[in-house]
């Protein structure tokens, strides 16, 4: 066990997957002998040479696509865009090649390979520094969505997705990096080294992909998040007094259904809370898989807290970021009910 | 003082767009005087460790072997033996038959869909036989001749057109969209350019590998305007990639004649320059010519030399699928007015002018050709056509979508009543 961020949680499993298996090559924009500019691959090329761990041109789909075609020889690359908000001119790679190469050819060529981003709000990143694009990747058939909340988490999810057979899209929520936010921007930050969840283990270990983790258990309303909002809908259930069980979904697709199943069976109550924007967000499938499965123990409306359905701002960074005050009415209303 | 000094401002003269259009269209006399052609064996052959600065003008060129007189001649010559090229003929003579069954076959209806590949038969039947197994094309739609001059069974592609029952695809794509790993061709996929950039990807797979083997990558001229174009070629050139860029001018996308696609670049070759990539164009309809220059950039690439891009100069002569027609937009007779002439007939000429093939053989190969395909077709039919007998399960339309099915897709699989 060695505290450590997020950041070097995700650079020690591509550094034991890059270990274990020499078929896991790294490489996108200033990955290689920079280490990363959020230095997630520091150190990676000095030790495995610039064929396993290398710069790219500045092209999303260059990347992406070179990845398909390295995934098609045998090899599983570990590729990183180096905002979310960048992905888009490789999202015809990723939704019209990667997530469909398996089923289109039968499984005589596939996309072992996953595409590292760093994702989510709350740093001033402004429009294009701060997107949460999940729901355009589970939208896909094919592709396997996964957002990290810890460095525990952050690095057994890298390494299972790195070993997995299917295309990861692996989002790392940025504000996460060097430390827990809980959304009090106004207090001091904490680092990972001050929290348990930095405990991370050396060497090889997984957290396998499609389980969520009760990272609070309650009665009273069950709340599903991922990524950064898991440490707000932590602060906000207990900024509210409410005995909240608190859902870190991990992987959104394949989605662990049976755990918020059994927890909203339970407690009757859900709220939903993302940074994305609202509309056609992660959490209207959630909230209308939880309708369906769960109606008859519902005893409130399934409530949504997401970013506004605006362009991320700049200025207005808190007014936009669903902070603990923003979800502790919504546990309220649905409380009320 | 603007008389003396010149500085007065010039009467504004209004902007207007420009946008290119082909020299002729339905009803006008085809005219190719625009194309200009070099005569054959006039292109000297370089030695394949040439500075790409020293032959930027193949670039603007056009590599061919075969003269008029269907004589081989100059430094690209003498690379097949007669038994070779007999083989070569045959498999462009399978891919035209192929297609001509198929076209009937989908006006039958047994099949929604089909694209030829006439005219343009010589590009993908010889670039295959200088490839060597364990290569990887990344093919476009059109480079049906990869699969027959690489043994791949008529049959399965009639499966796979039919989507019956032994569909190798399970009847998950749309007819002709082939996948065979074991013949060297990736998955075709409708989303064009995209396998461009991959292949370059796997070349460097195979770099990074320490393997030797190669990869081809295929675009058409249109297509060469998607952004993915770019990509391969900013990436094979940074890394030199050993793959071989091919790109087949058969003069139209669709509808669009070439010039919109190509500009004011002189030649889609040309394109190649900028990245420092060799570039050669090649006579898409001269098998030897075309045998000949992915034989030279092939060993670029397996002697880590980096990439080659190669444009393959020829004519569609059909329509762009079942579903156009290209009377609307370009002349009937244009094809037959083309000046670089037919893929199988210049080979055939070429090995009657050899002393090696004849009329009566070719006509009797003909026969032989026919006999084999229609024997193909119903040894297929038998396993079902698109609207007719067996297919693949509604439960395969399940499977493959991950390595191992998640929870709510065989929840949806139970739905749907499997």
């Amino acid at each position: 066990m060695t505290r450590r961020t997020m950041i070097e949680a995700i650079r020690d499993a591509m550094d034991v997957s890059m270990e274990r298996n020499d078929d896991v090559v790294v490489f996108g924009e200033d990955v290689g002998f920079f280490g990363g500019v959020f230095r997630c691959t520091a150190g990676l090329q000095k030790k495995y040479g610039p064929s396993r761990c290398f710069d790219t041109p500045i092209s999303e789909a260059g990347i992406v696509g070179a990845a398909i075609g390295m995934a098609g020889y045998g090899l599983r690359p570990c590729v990183e865009i180096q905002f979310a908000d960048y992905v888009y001119p490789a999202y015809d790679q990723i939704v019209s090649e990667a997530a469909r190469i398996r089923y289109r050819s039968n499984g005589q060529f596939t996309a072992s390979m996953v595409v590292r981003m760093p994702t989510g709000g709350g740093i001033f990143g402004g429009q294009t520094h701060s997107q949460s694009p999940e729901a355009l990747f589970t939208h896909v058939a094919g592709l396997k969505t996964v957002v990290p909340s810890n460095p525990h988490d952050a690095k057994g999810l890298l390494i299972a997705a790195i070993e997995d057979d299917d295309p990861v899209i692996f989002l790392e929520p940025k504000r996460l990096y060097n430390g827990p936010f809980d959304g009090y921007h106004d207090r001091p930050v904490k680092p990972w080294s001050s929290s348990d969840l930095g405990e991370v283990p050396d060497g090889h270990y997984t957290v396998p992909l499609g389980k969520a983790n009760v990272v609070r258990e309650g009665k009273a309303v069950t709340m599903l998040s991922y990524g950064t909002m898991v440490h707000v809908s932590l602060a906000a259930a207990e900024a509210a007094g409410v005995d909240a069980e608190i859902i870190d979904l991990r992987t959104l697709v394949p989605l662990d259904l049976e755990t918020i199943k059994q927890s909203v069976l339970k407690t009757g109550r859900c709220v939903v809370v993302h940074e994305a924007t609202l509309t056609s967000g992660f959490g209207a499938e959630l909230a209308a898989l939880v309708q369906d499965e769960c109606f008859f123990h519902l005893e409130a409306p399934v409530r949504r807290v997401a970013g506004w359905d605006t362009p991320y701002p700049h200025a207005q960074e808190w007014d936009y970021f669903p902070g603990p005050d923003r979800i502790a009415r919504a546990l309220q209303e649905v409380l009320e009910v | 003082m603007s008389e003396e000094t010149g500085t007065g401002t010039p009467p504004e003269t209004p902007l207007s767009l420009h946008v290119p259009e082909p020299a002729v269209r339905p009803g006008d006399t085809p005219d190719f005087s625009n194309v200009t052609i070099a005569r054959a064996g006039q292109v000297p052959r370089p030695p394949v460790d040439v500075a790409p600065d020293d032959i930027r003008d193949m670039a603007f060129s056009i590599i061919r072997v075969l003269n008029r007189d269907a004589v081989a001649v100059g430094p690209w010559a003498g690379l097949l033996t007669a038994e070779e090229l007999r083989d070569g003929l045959k498999h462009m003579m399978t891919l035209r038959a192929f297609d001509a069954r198929m076209m009937i076959a989908q006006r039958q209806g047994k099949t929604s869909f089909y694209m030829q590949n006439l005219g343009e038969e010589a590009i993908a039947c010889a670039f295959q036989k200088a490839l060597t197994p364990g290569d990887m094309n990344f093919p476009t739609y059109r480079q049906a001749g990869l699969l027959i001059a690489a043994g791949y069974p008529l049959v399965d592609m009639m499966n796979q057109i039919y989507s019956n029952e032994k569909d190798p695809l399970k009847g998950r794509q749309l007819p002709i969209m082939y996948s065979s790993r074991d013949h060297g061709f990736y998955s075709i996929s409708g989303n064009l350019a995209t396998q461009f950039i991959q292949a370059v990807g796997w070349g460097m797979a195979s770099a990074i590998k320490g393997d030797s083997k190669i990869s081809a990558a295929w675009i058409g001229d249109g297509s060469t305007a998607e952004s993915d174009f770019h990509a391969g070629l900013v990436f094979a050139s940074t890394y030199k990639a050993p793959v071989v860029l091919n790109i087949v001018n058969n003069q139209w996308a669709i509808s669009t004649f070439q010039g919109i696609a190509r500009g004011g670049s002189g030649t889609f070759a040309a394109r190649g320059l900028g990245f420092g990539i060799p570039s050669l164009r090649v006579d898409g309809n001269d098998y030897l010519a075309v045998y000949a220059v992915a034989k030279w950039a092939i060993e670029r690439a397996r002697r880590n030399l980096g990439p080659t891009l190669i444009e393959h100069v020829t004519y569609r002569v059909g329509g762009h699928s079942t579903s156009d027609d290209p009377a609307a937009y370009r002349p009937k007779t244009e094809s037959d007015a083309w000046p670089l002439g037919d893929p199988v007939m210049r080979l055939k000429n070429h090995l009657i002018e050899l002393g090696e093939w004849s009329d009566e053989r070719h006509t009797q190969a003909e026969a032989e050709i026919r006999d084999e395909i229609i024997t193909a077709q119903k040894e297929a039919e038998k396993h079902g056509t698109l609207h007719s007998g067996q297919h693949p399960s509604v439960r395969d339309m399940f499977e493959g979508v991950y390595a191992e099915m998640p929870p709510h897709l065989r929840r949806q699989r139970q739905q749907a009543g499997y």
